[in-house]
């Protein structure tokens, strides 16, 4: 099974509502006064997160993102976990997608951390026979003992996100999407986490990374997307791009 | 696929975790929340028992079965009309189906309806109820009332994300809705008025109160009150799946 990513002449665009576009009342009112009441009738403001973007990730790519917060990264991120269905031209995403922007997502702080564990795996898409087998695995990783079976809101942050990460991580997915390199303060669990994503980053086929990191961008991947203002500045292996934007 | 397997089941996952949100640092737990409709069931018959001057025996377990019915109708539609709001962060970042949103809403005031369902039998025994086959036609009706709540949720809910200020006004209508309906008054009380029974007849949540209230009571909802429901649940349907196919790759735009 291959997987592989082609986006043809994508395009993103976000409606920006005002009060009034964002209010019934006030479109009603329009009607009913002949749209006279309101100057601004429709308040739509479009922006346009990524433009008429073209290109193809076959298996086998290590793909950094970069460019300056709202180049459009995030966007181009969830558009490729099919989140966002492009306003124009198309995605074709083939191979199984997981993503690891938010490991805190779905995370309730007044659950325990078990808890959280189904929840977490299950909006990750696991089924329960599956959550049931990989549980303790998960608990051992996590190294929370018996605060497994505590509140999340009782954790330190370094157990929040070591439970964040033990169970996000289980994903094997054929395309893998991030924002930056996942990092676990915690000293003594950092080579065991680094050891984990790696695994894990090796098992993909396709990896897409948003990262400000030159010296992870350059340790992983092997091609390059500069993005500016939602269009592709640059797009090449990394050495060439990455010169090209961080300088020699 | 095993797609609706998987939505049915994270729905009712979340859902769960709502409620349990709901009496998890209190001390007496689940009660808690059946505790509160008891005390609204026991002050509100006496009220209206004396201000209808109604026979107590009937009207007990009349309002009791209201109460808790109604109580249902409008968290799920209130809370279904938030359900993407409330799941904006879950949305911009999983390609989730948008029922998972709407049936963990759902989900939601199913199981606190179960709790508050305790009140029933409790009510019910107390007044010496008696009960009956036809008893049996309440699952049909919780069903058929069911379908409809959902489709209802959906529209309501892709409506919300884009209009921020429908859910309070789904609230003021509920409110409304509440008074017109009859939950705590007797369907009868309109006695021989063709105006008002005509516009009671038009009045959906009458006949979805009607086929789940009636049952209980050991009373045969009439064969309208099935029509109706069925064909509203049908229509209803029809429409939130238009609305659905046309909307849903807007929801993640809008939330």
């Amino acid at each position: 099974m291959m997987a592989d990513i082609t986006l043809e002449n994508v395009s993103v665009e976000f409606p920006i509502f005002n009060a009034n576009g964002r209010s019934l009342t006030s479109r009603i009112l329009e009607v009913a006064t002949g749209g006279k009441l309101d100057r601004d009738p429709d308040g739509r403001v479009v922006v346009q997160a990524l433009e008429d973007l073209s290109m193809t990730i076959e298996s086998g790519e290590r793909v950094a993102i970069i460019g300056h917060n709202g180049a459009g990264k995030s966007t181009l991120l969830r558009t490729l976990n099919r989140v966002y269905v492009p306003t124009s031209g198309r995605a074709m995403v083939n191979g199984s997608v997981a993503s690891l922007i938010d490991i805190n997502l779905g995370i309730n702080p007044e659950a325990t951390g078990r808890e959280n564990i189904h929840v977490r795996a299950a909006l990750l898409g696991f089924s329960k026979k599956d959550i049931s087998q990989k549980i303790a695995e998960i608990i051992e990783f996590s190294e929370l003992g018996d605060f497994i079976e505590m509140p999340v809101r009782t954790y330190s942050t370094g157990m929040n996100l070591r439970l964040a990460f033990a169970v996000s991580t289980i994903v094997r997915p054929e395309i893998l999407l991030m924002d930056e390199w996942l990092s676990v303060g915690d000293e003594e669990f950092t080579n065991k986490a680094e050891a984990r994503l790696m695994e894990l980053v090796d098992a993909t086929k396709i990896l897409v990374i948003a990262s400000h990191s030159r010296e992870l961008i350059e340790k992983v991947c092997n091609r390059v997307i500069w993005l500016e203002r939602g269009r592709v500045v640059m797009d090449g292996p990394t050495e060439k791009v990455v010169s090209a934007y961080f300088g020699k | 696929m095993s797609s609706m397997l998987f939505v049915l089941r994270l729905s009712i996952l979340l859902g769960w975790q709502d409620v349990k949100q709901a009496y998890r640092r209190s001390a007496i737990g689940p009660f808690w929340i059946t505790g509160g409709m008891a005390v609204q069931v026991a002050t509100m018959s006496l009220v209206f028992g004396l201000i209808f001057k109604a026979d107590l025996k009937h009207y007990l377990p009349f309002l009791a079965i209201s109460i808790v019915l109604w109580g249902f109708i409008s968290a799920s539609l209130t809370d279904g009309s938030n359900s993407f709001i409330n799941a904006d962060q879950i949305i911009r970042q999983l390609p989730l189906s948008p029922f998972v949103h709407t049936l963990r809403a759902f989900w939601k005031s199913i199981f606190t309806l179960a709790h508050n369902a305790i009140i029933l039998p409790i009510v019910l025994v107390a007044v010496l109820q008696p009960i009956g086959l036809q008893t049996l036609l309440v699952i049909p009706g919780l069903i058929l009332l069911a379908l409809n709540l959902n489709w209802i949720s959906m529209i309501l809910a892709i409506a919300s994300v884009r209009f921020r200020d429908l859910p309070p006004i789904v609230t003021s209508i509920l409110t409304i809705a509440f008074y017109v309906t009859p939950v705590m008054w007797y369907p009868e009380l309109i006695g021989n008025n063709t105006v008002a029974h005509f516009l009671l007849g038009l009045n959906p949540l009458y006949h979805l109160i009607q086929i789940v209230r009636l049952p209980l009571l050991n009373q045969m909802p009439t064969a309208d009150n099935w029509y109706l429901s069925a064909l509203f649940a049908c229509v209803g349907w029809l429409v939130a799946i238009l609305v659905v196919r046309r909307y849903q790759h807007k929801i993640a735009y809008w939330v």
